[in-house]
């Protein structure tokens, strides 16, 4: 029982990692209508950015400062990132206005292999370690109730809480701000937004300059519990099926889905792993989203898809 | 200008008859109530306000829309539900008033796509295309070129058809309709967006088709004109319901039917 | 102005409908098959078939499936990879358990095989599209590179989950040495192209295409998307299979899932878009194109005395391919086939500018 409780706590934890991942995809998607198989590659050269700064600026600049260097290295990559927002809008995103999705989904595939190589030529393509003062010990609770208490790893519990802030900060952000409401405009119709007046391409910038920041945060999370390595592009992969769950267009959707394919791939991995050859976690994302698909194609809290005829 | 009277003779029996059509989109009630005929050979034209619902009543003619209430008697069958495959098969063609081309393909392959019912060969005869495939394809480009002949537009064969100009694709609409061989077209405003000349041309098109082939035509416009010029009936319908049916002249007068052109408060 | 069609007129359709129509290009094509058949194997180097050529073939040939389901039928695939694995297991599965069949019977039926799954995996193509079919093409790849990986069964129980064949014969001819297997997969190529030629421009490819355009105004038209659909599906895996026999008999001779990941589906999928979609033969220039990249991106430095290391030049790539995929994807969706034609047509009225 304690060992069950144990692997849905990690479940859990794992689910919040991917989310952090998915709200990327989810406030692209809820702005543009563009799926953005970018992000992935975002939040790696979001974190490459992170270690790499956080080891030079304190070099550069001779000082030992942690603390110091971290929160500098935090402000020129999300510097970077903003940037690099206003690049793809203007190189790439105002040029496929009128394409269709298709089109775009392949667009930000080419970004993300452009990002892949470029990162890694800028940063570095060894492994790289984040530090920015997670804790690393576990935490033992329960002991009254459990023998020796339920492992729980502090460093995901802080991840979760600040991933939950971070959605309440967006969904406030969505709700309660001039800006906000421009965004869930230009996401509803892009013309009846252009029509009356919101900036398209400034709201684009917008939005992929938050995602990048959202990319940050979770790269720094990400690098500081994994490391930061190349296959975290990769991984980003993993945190698609959980935007398909929650729905493309729901910010708490993608929490619910990371929460629900965290704790689906770990306890799938555990008790049904040892039946079938083990190394489940690699596709019961994928085919449970794919049964999603069939049945209910916008998620458990997307807007409904309509095809006008 | 009167019906002559040869086309009168040629009027046949009733082939479509539509009763009791009720359709809703949620709390939206697109058609309410609605039961005409159209006869073999004739021209029905449908009129109406914009909203009036007559695009809807076309899909539910083809099968697009499933209507919640009524029938559809087509060639003596009855229907509750029609598909547009089943449609197409018992001889229903149509154009669309947004143009619903194939716009990655040519204007050739666009009408060739209307003769997909006919035809039949394999997969595999496909692939390897000499003899019955090959001979096959030949017999129905004959039969497409003289639609593009009929339609005046053999230098843009090989076009693609996103390249065209507005009223030659409506020519290429009508063209992929006529491929089929229709006994019945359904022409959703063929002459939207046109100036004087293409409306005559087409116009000169549609009874060409309605002569030659004896094909029966129900069509959707706006134009006035056009509609006393060359229909033998016409429905009008405005807000879900039919208001006028009868031949030209008589729904002219129709108090009701000037009442609502005219836009007096309902 | 040699490449004029002047007193070329055609008098039948059936000259109309040839594949190529311009007698100048039929030359072309029968030079270049004139080279590649007896050309090619009297003069190529070892290093040139092995390679270069014999991937490219077999590539293309996938990239030639893809097209189809992809370009042609308008349905994403992001699962290729995946596929090909199965035509080269399958075919491993029956040559190794029915030792006596014929290596051309054991490449069709891992073809085959290809063909059941990928109608399988295009089964939610009935319901969803874009990106939403694009996930479920993923999840093909991801639970086919696992069932290869961690299903004993299909790899005849061996620990390591790498499989390899012996050495090769078909019709009692030895395919062995580089020309060898190269005339085979050559022989291959032509006959699966020109037959995915056939398809495209008959009645199913019209009815693919309509499909992708419109598949609604495709319905009223009497098309079945569900019919149109699925022979997309069935067609590409079958040559997406037979390309993946191809790819592990003769040109590793011994893989493992690695080998079909899922880079080697986005690889394919580039080569599908920079060498255009819809375009038979643009899947050959993708294809030439994906594959001379890092030769060059290797062979250049080295020749200017500069040599790179090994994981700069797969930096390198990744950016050069994301920026051709994303440069094609706005100045030129049709990719290099559509510039080639209209390198032609310039050609057509050469001298003149216009």
């Amino acid at each position: 029982m304690a060992f069950f409780l144990e692997t849905l706590f990690g479940g859990l934890m794992s689910g919040m990692l991917y989310a952090l991942i998915g709200l990327g995809f989810v406030l692209i998607f809820k702005a543009s209508g563009v799926f953005n198989f970018a992000q992935g590659a975002m939040v790696l050269v979001a974190a490459l950015a992170m270690a790499r700064f956080s080891e030079w600026i304190p070099r550069w600049f001779g000082f030992e400062n942690m603390l110091l260097a971290n929160v500098l290295a935090f402000i020129v990559a999300a510097a970077m990132m903003f940037l690099l927002a206003v690049v793809i809008e203007r190189l790439v995103l105002r040029h496929l206005v009128n394409q269709d999705l298709a089109t775009l989904l392949m667009a930000t595939l080419g970004i993300s292999y452009f990002l892949d190589g470029a990162g890694q030529i800028a940063f570095g393509s060894s492994v790289y370690s984040i530090n920015v003062g997670m804790p690393k010990e576990p935490l033992f609770i329960l002991e009254s109730i459990f023998e020796g208490g339920l492992l729980i790893s502090l460093e995901d519990l802080t991840a979760a809480v600040i991933a939950a802030l971070l959605v309440a900060a967006l969904a406030v952000f969505f709700q309660f701000t001039a800006t906000g409401r421009a965004l869930r405009a230009v996401a509803d119709d892009h013309q009846a937004a252009q029509s009356i007046g919101i900036p398209l391409n400034r709201i684009w910038v917008i939005v992929w300059c938050v995602a990048g920041l959202v990319a940050l945060v979770a790269g720094v999370i990400w690098g500081s519990k994994f490391g930061v390595q190349f296959t975290l592009s990769t991984a980003a992969l993993r945190a698609l099926p959980v935007v398909i769950l929650g729905g493309l267009t729901s910010v708490p959707g993608a929490i619910i889905g990371g929460l629900i394919i965290g704790v689906g791939e770990k306890l799938s991995e555990v008790y049904l792993g040892p039946f079938v050859g083990g190394g489940i976690e690699i596709w019961f994302a994928y085919v449970l989203a794919l049964v999603f698909l069939l049945f209910r194609p916008q998620g458990l809290f997307g807007e409904k898809i309509i095809d006008r005829v | 200008m009167t019906q002559s009277t040869s086309r009168n003779d040629r009027i046949g029996e009733v082939i479509l008859d539509l009763q009791h059509i009720s359709l809703a989109f949620g709390g939206v009630k697109a058609l309410t109530d609605i039961s005409f005929d159209v006869r073999e050979h004739e021209i029905r034209a449908i009129i109406g306000p914009n909203g009036a619902g007559k695009s809807s009543m076309l899909n539910v003619i083809n099968g697009v829309y499933t209507p919640q209430q009524g029938e559809i008697r087509l060639h003596g069958e009855q229907f509750r539900r029609m598909t547009p495959r089943r449609a197409a098969e018992m001889g229903v063609a149509r154009t669309f008033q947004n143009l619903a081309l194939f716009k990655g393909m040519s204007v050739l392959d666009n009408i060739m796509a209307g003769r997909n019912l006919r035809m039949t060969s394999s997969l595999f005869a496909q692939a390897i295309r000499l003899g019955p495939a090959a001979r096959e394809e030949m017999q129905h480009r004959q039969f497409v070129e003289n639609i593009i002949d009929f339609l005046e537009i053999q230098a843009f064969r090989k076009t693609p058809v996103g390249r065209l100009p507005y009223g030659l694709q409506k020519r290429v609409d009508l063209g992929r309709a006529l491929a089929m061989e229709p006994r019945i077209l359904l022409l959703d405003e063929p002459m939207a967006g046109m100036n004087i000349e293409e409306k005559q041309d087409m116009s000169r098109f549609i009874l060409d088709v309605n002569d030659e082939f004896g094909t029966t035509i129900v069509l959707i416009e706006h134009d006035m004109g056009v509609v006393m010029d060359i229909s033998d009936r016409v429905v009008v319908l405005d807000y879900g319901k039919k208001i006028g049916d009868g031949e030209p002249e008589a729904v002219r007068a129709n108090e009701d039917v000037v009442r609502a052109y005219l836009g007096v408060a309902h | 102005m040699f490449y004029r069609e002047n007193g070329q007129f055609k008098t039948s359709y059936a000259a109309d409908q040839q594949i190529f129509p311009i007698l100048q290009d039929r030359v072309a094509i029968l030079i270049l098959l004139a080279i590649a058949f007896i050309g090619v194997p009297m003069l190529a180097s070892d290093y040139l078939l092995r390679a270069i050529l014999i991937p490219f073939l077999i590539l293309s040939l996938a990239a030639v499936g893809l097209n189809i389901l992809v370009g042609y039928c308008g349905q994403i695939s992001l699962g290729t990879g995946a596929f090909m694995a199965v035509g080269a297991y399958a075919a491993w599965n029956f040559g190794t358990r029915f030792p006596g069949m014929p290596l051309l019977a054991q490449i069709l039926l891992g073809g085959v095989c290809a063909t059941v799954v990928g109608v399988a995996f295009g089964i939610p193509s009935l319901r969803i599209r874009g990106l939403y079919l694009a996930v479920a093409t993923l999840a093909a790849q991801f639970f086919i590179d696992w069932a290869f990986l961690r299903i004993p069964f299909f790899t005849n129980y061996s620990s390591s989950g790498n499989v390899s064949v012996p050495a090769l014969f078909a019709f009692g001819l030895p395919v062995q040495s580089a020309m060898q297997k190269y005339l085979f997969v050559l022989l291959f190529v032509v006959v699966f192209s020109l037959m995915a030629k056939n398809l495209v421009r008959g009645a199913l490819g019209r009815q693919w295409m309509a499909i992708r355009d419109m598949d609604v105004a495709a319905a009223v038209i009497g098309i079945r998307p569900m019919y149109a659909k699925l022979t997309a599906f069935a067609v590409s895996s079958f040559i997406v299979g037979v390309a993946g026999a191809l790819w592990g008999f003769i040109h590793l001779g011994s893989w493992e899932p690695l080998a079909f990941d899922l880079s080697r589906s986005f690889q394919l999928l580039f080569m599908v878009i920079i060498g255009g979609l819809g375009s038979i033969v643009g899947s050959f220039y993708g294809a030439a194109f994906i594959v001379l990249v890092p030769v060059a991106l290797s062979g250049i430095p080295r020749w200017l005395g500069l040599p790179l290391p090994v994981d700069l030049i797969v930096h390198i790539e990744h950016m050069v391919f994301g920026a051709l995929i994303v440069f094609f994807l706005i100045a030129e969706p049709h990719g290099l086939a559509r510039l080639w034609s209209i390198g032609r047509e310039k050609l057509r009225i050469w001298p003149f500018p216009h």
